[in-house]
């Protein structure tokens, strides 16, 4: 199984989750007011106790990964990277901190009911598959969720029950983030998931390995083909810049890992130059500092140039440099030492980027009713107007800056040119436009052959078929070998071998001596005299010349030979015998009464001139 | 036969200037390129020439690798890349990348700016030596080309330290370098998957040495460090940089933590920062404890352990202090400890093991007057402590090689086609037994595969040739053609139980693929003739049917 990330999106459909009940957003019509923790569970399609291994490719693809571990009878082997689990631990640690610190008086489910949500209001009423929304994991979940994940290293190869061997291999989108080989000895799959071609912080993306993949299996590509993520960056410093120096507050909705450290590397160039030096940068979240602890010492999973500040030795990302000149200041929550420090104006970033939950619910309920604010929105995963929505109406600006530094359609073109797989695979929605801008004919994967698509719940064969497994021939064996020539560099030998199989591990082995009749012990019934068929008799090659044979014949003491031609060949009869032989161009055939004597001298005569194989 | 042939070059039989050279499957790897601590001629570094007498280094080797930041492990690596020439790939993992440099330059320093060592390697070689370093990711299989591949495992002897697996198609090698077995204050035990290699290579210094349990040997430690600094004595010890140093700073640490004790703790400069911060910023390396509390508390930033000045070693009262080298050959451990040597009350602790022709060792040895540069003699009052001993125990000798034949099993394809068939007649009645399987073997150029003899024969176009045979067996029967099959039938079909007797519609009776008729005597009618055919690939059982069928049928049952 390739991922399991959680749909999120569905809490867009639930109000937020305030710290203090707040009576206007409890009023709003449209909207009721629900048990706000559901998520979208993908699972329903297959058993997952059948599930013997999962790869996971990145942080945000692993938010599922204790529903499927904890729940399912699962008992697989989960693989990923190092950073990967210890941020995806981070970002799950997050969730669960949002959630719990919100009580609730009550949940509802029965609402779930098939007959009840038809009478729920839109959105609700729409919405697919309810039944499988779940409310979050606890601690105790993720903690044991993750227990059972076997750290990996890029390029290590993994025996995965001696049928296949997975490679994980840098993707460049986030810290450990990793694409997938999956290849057995002559067939090669790649799954190409959330990979970035720009240098950000990451380790540049292995390219070169991808090569000779007969499918490459490609997903994760970026949300927003449209937008540049350089530009991006550059619209939130200088928009940031704006609305600080007016006064106003920076809210920049996030994920506590990934573009936040590019974000704060940007801003440690900018603010000299813009003047902000003097504005604190507050970093809330119940993971703040561990985030922020763990990115200093990830240094083989980074790109060259922090590596080779590591080296110095320096931290490689210059946030510690912020948090030491106090610029940049983190808290868990904003509570405790955060309200004692708060200054205005200031720029804050914090989760969650839904807007439903976590600290951002606060400071949107804060400054929202101000224009010198601004929210700045860089997740691409939530649309922003929806994220909005609960809000309206809002004085604040918004600024929509998605960046997402995953492949876009133009980049994927590169990449498949590069490691041309023979077969592409990939979600429907990239073999087409996006449904808004259905003119953008650039705006989809073209490749050649086509790319086969897949939707969700259908099962697609991937197109090869396998020829050739790897078996082992030991040297004993290989030394009894007699190769002959049959054509210019081309040998044949006939192998008679004792196969061994373990742990899908093939070797070839001498057959044993055949071993001596131990005499008439045993024979007390017919059925025993059965001999063991499984000596297998060598396939014959060649034609027998007649002229040549019946001389053979006669010097084997065989008189009274008489040759008939016929349409195809020639009929030998050895009168004497009552023996009739056909011989055709490769057919022969021995019709003689029944004596083994004669039988065995005539085969062994028409062997000769025969090739065995 | 093929062979894995190891040459040592440098550590044979002695301890200190690493270097092994392996040659398997027709590569050639050296293995750490290390430098002798005890000697200041030619032979501090190994003896290149074993190879360059045949030509250039670049040539003969495939690579080199390194298995941690021990001068005795890479410190001949700029002579042996800038000086000798060579300019293939070099791989050690991240940390020893990081920090080899540093204590390389440092090494350099002391030969050359202290004892004025002419035709050294310069700081330029170094990093020119650098520039030629791969790192590799613990477990990262790294192809050096088709054939050769090299895996690194952890072996927590100090930071970055790793085990190598050089493997060649099915031949392989681990070299351990030095490892540890048991996790340490800051360090994991070593872990390696089972490789099953055709050969280790392992140091084993300790080999001959049982060592005293762990906390025993620490509780030692402290209560010699604790009683030298009661009598207000100063304790000097010599350390490296890195590696144990940090394993017994956080033993004092929490030591002089728990005991609030007041006299100061040094580590001398230059290296140390440096060196704790390698550990801060590497600490994935380090053992599970340090790795889990580290955003809480960071083991490596010491509360009592300050920065050491020269100055303060003319300072009144007890103190500790961390001076490098360790093996008292140069730099300021060897300052601090003429300046101490002559105190009864003070107390030199070498934790470590020195190499013959170094002050530690003669101390450690028993000399109490030290003869030092410039004929003044030395005489040591102060007390000499050490924490282990080393005894070497490597077999062969510098230059001499040992051959070991290896008989690696030849890979090929198979066909699936044939391996499912011969599985499927496995399944029966145990699939783990092992069973017979024919095929061909077909050999063009270096691609070897196996496939069914059919395939074979159709792949080179040549066209089968059947041989069958047919046998007349007369049998006694007045009965009709017919009536004869069924006989022949219900006969066969209860004596061989473990085949597929058939009776056809059109009167045949079939045994596998065995036809057998039955027809009319032309002249007797009181006689059938049974004609049984089969191909010379059921020869076996065709021949066994005629002779049973020659037995006659037994009479029909009622």
């Amino acid at each position: 199984m390739l991922d399991c990330g959680l749909d999120m999106t569905s809490t867009l459909n639930f109000l937020p989750l305030p710290l203090v009940q707040s009576p206007r957003l409890s009023n709003l019509p449209g909207w009721s007011l629900k048990d706000g923790n559901a998520f979208l569970d993908k699972t329903e399609l297959i058993d997952l106790s059948t599930v013997d291994v999962i790869l996971i490719s990145n942080y945000h693809c692993m938010m599922a990964l204790p529903y499927i571990t904890e729940h399912t009878g699962f008992t697989g082997t989960v693989y990923a990277t190092e950073p990967t689990v210890q941020i995806g631990r981070l970002l799950m640690e997050e969730l669960v901190n949002f959630i719990e610190r919100v009580p609730k008086a009550q949940s509802a489910s029965l609402w779930k009911n098939k007959d009840i949500q038809r009478l729920l209001p839109s959105p609700l009423k729409d919405a697919v598959e309810v039944s499988t929304w779940r409310r979050c994991y606890t601690m105790q979940e993720v903690n044991s969720a993750l227990s059972k994940i076997q750290l990996v290293g890029y390029s290590q190869k993994i025996e995965l029950f001696g049928a296949v061997q997975v490679t994980p291999l840098s993707s460049g989108y986030a810290l450990g983030s990793s694409n997938w080989i999956i290849q057995s000895h002559y067939e090669k799959v790649s799954y190409v998931s959330g990979s970035s071609l720009l240098t950000t912080h990451p380790q540049p993306m292995d390219q070169a390995s991808l090569k000779n993949s007969d499918v490459l299996v490609l997903t994760g590509l970026t949300q927003i083909p449209t937008a540049n993520p350089d530009g991006m960056v550059g619209e939130f410093c200088s928009n940031l810049a704006l609305t600080v120096r007016n006064g106003g507050n920076v809210l920049v909705p996030c994920y506590p890992s990934g573009v936040i450290y590019d974000l704060l590397e940007c801003l440690y160039q900018y603010i000299d130059s813009a003047g902000l030096s003097n504005i604190p940068f507050y970093f809330i979240s119940p993971v703040a500092n561990s985030s922020l602890e763990f990115s200093q010492i990830f240094a083989e999973w980074l790109c060259h140039n922090k590596q080779t500040k590591v080296y110095l030795p320096e931290p490689p990302f210059p946030h510690a440099e912020l948090i030491q000149t106090n610029k940049l200041k983190h808290y868990p929550s904003l509570h405790g030492d955060f309200s004692s420090d708060f200054r205005q104006p200031c720029v804050v970033f914090t989760g969650h980027p839904s807007l439903r939950f976590g600290d951002v619910v606060h400071f949107m309920e804060l400054w929202g009713k101000s224009s010198l604010n601004t929210v700045i929105f860089t997740e691409p995963d939530f649309s922003y107007l929806e994220a909005l929505a609960p809000y309206q109406p809002l004085a604040m600006k918004c600024i929509y800056c998605p960046i997402d530094t995953r492949l876009n359609f133009i980049q994927v073109s590169k990449l498949l040119k590069e490691v041309q797989p023979l077969h592409v695979v990939c979600p429907e929605q990239y073999t087409q436009p996006p449904p808004a801008q259905s003119h953008r004919m650039d705006l989809m994967i073209d490749c050649q052959p086509p790319a086969m698509s897949y939707r969700r719940a259908e099962v697609l064969a991937l197109p090869f078929k396998r020829r050739y497994e790897k078996i082992e021939i030991m040297p004993e064996l290989a030394d009894s070998l007699v190769p002959m020539e049959i054509k210019p560099g081309i040998s044949l030998a006939t192998v008679s071998a004792v196969l061994h199989t373990k742990d899908n591990k093939h070797v070839l082995q001498p057959p044993p001596r055949p071993t001596q009749p131990t005499g008439g012990k045993k024979r007390k019934r017919a059925s025993d005299d059965i001999p063991d068929c499984k000596v297998l008799k060598p396939l014959l090659s060649g034609s027998i010349p007649v002229e040549q044979f019946v001389q053979a014949l006669e010097k084997h003491g065989f008189s009274d030979i008489k040759v008939e031609d016929t349409a195809k060949g020639h009929i030998v009869l050895l009168q004497e015998a009552e023996t009739l032989i056909q011989i055709e161009e490769d057919s022969t055939h021995i019709i003689c009464d029944n004596d083994e004597m004669l039988r065995v001298r005539l085969r062994d005569l028409v062997l000769k001139f025969l090739q065995k194989f | 036969m093929p062979e894995i042939r190891v040459t040592p070059l440098g550590a044979g039989q002695d301890v200190g200037r690493s270097c092994i050279l392996v040659s398997i499957g027709g590569k050639n790897v050296m293995l750490d390129c290390g430098m002798h601590m005890g000697f200041n001629d030619d032979r501090r570094f190994p003896d290149f020439s074993y190879i360059t007498r045949n030509g250039r280094l670049t040539d003969f080797l495939d690579c080199v690798i390194i298995s941690h930041f021990h001068l005795d492990h890479c410190g001949a690596l700029p002579y042996f890349s800038e000086m000798v020439g060579y300019d293939g790939p070099i791989y050690m993992t991240h940390p020893t990348q990081a920090i080899c440099p540093i204590l390389l330059e440092d090494y350099r320093k002391i030969a050359v700016d202290k004892k004025g060592e002419a035709n050294f390697f310069t700081s330029q070689m170094i990093k020119d030596c650098m520039k030629k370093v791969v790192a590799v990711h613990l477990h990262q299989t790294v192809q050096v080309d088709d054939e050769l591949e090299i895996k690194a495992y952890y072996a927590g002897h100090v930071l970055g330290a790793a085990m190598f697996q050089i493997k060649v198609g099915s031949e392989s090698v681990v070299y351990t370098g030095d490892y540890n077995m048991t996790p340490d204050r800051h360090l994991g035990a070593a872990w390696i998957d089972k490789c099953r290699p055709n050969l280790l290579i392992t140091e084993s210094t300790y080999a001959t040495t049982i060592r005293d349990s762990k906390r025993c040997r620490e509780r030692d430690f402290l209560k010699k460090v604790h009683e030298a600094v009661e009598r207000g004595g100063k304790v000097l010890i010599p350390v490296f940089a890195l590696g144990r140093a940090q394993e017994l700073c956080i033993l004092l640490e929490t030591f002089w933590e728990r005991m609030n004790l007041k006299a100061p703790i040094y580590f001398s400069t230059g290296l140390t920062e440096k060196a704790n911060h390698y550990y801060k910023l590497f600490i994935t390396w380090t053992n599970q404890k340090i790795r889990k509390t580290f955003v809480q508390r960071n083991m490596f930033e010491f509360k009592h352990i300050k920065a050491f000045d020269r100055a303060f070693a003319d300072n009144p009262g007890p103190m500790v202090v961390f001076a490098t080298p360790g093996m008292l050959h140069a730099g300021q451990s060897l300052q601090i400890f003429r300046k101490w040597a002559g105190n009864e009350k003070n107390m030199v602790i070498m934790p470590g093991y020195c190499v013959q022709g170094t002050v530690g060792h003669k101390i450690l040895s028993g000399q109490r007057k030290l003869e030092m540069e410039g004929r003044q003699v030395l005489e040591v009052k102060m007390q000499v402590e050490y924490m282990s001993f080393r005894v070497s125990c490597y077999m062969p000798a510098n230059g001499e090689t040992v051959t070991l034949p290896t008989s690696p099993s030849i890979p090929v394809g198979i066909s699936l086609g044939l391996l499912k068939r011969e599985m499927a007649q496995g399944l029966l009645p145990d699939a783990k037994k092992p069973r017979l399987l024919h095929g061909t073997l077909i050999m063009k150029d270096s691609n070897f595969r196996l496939v069914s003899s059919e395939q074979a024969l159709k792949e080179l176009g040549l066209a089968e040739h059947q041989l069958r045979f047919t046998c007349r067996v007369h049998l006694h029967d007045p009965r009709k053609e017919q009536e004869t099959a069924v006989r022949v039938y219900s006969h066969l079909k209860s004596v061989l139980k473990e085949h597929c007797v058939q009776h056809l519609p059109d009167g045949s009776v079939t045994v596998e693929s065995i036809l057998i008729q039955a027809a009319a005597h032309s002249e007797d009618p009181g006689t059938k003739v049974l004609l049984v055919s089969w191909t010379y690939q059921d020869e076996e059982l065709g021949s066994h049917l005629t002779s049973l069928l020659k037995k006659g049928l037994p009479q029909a049952a009622s």
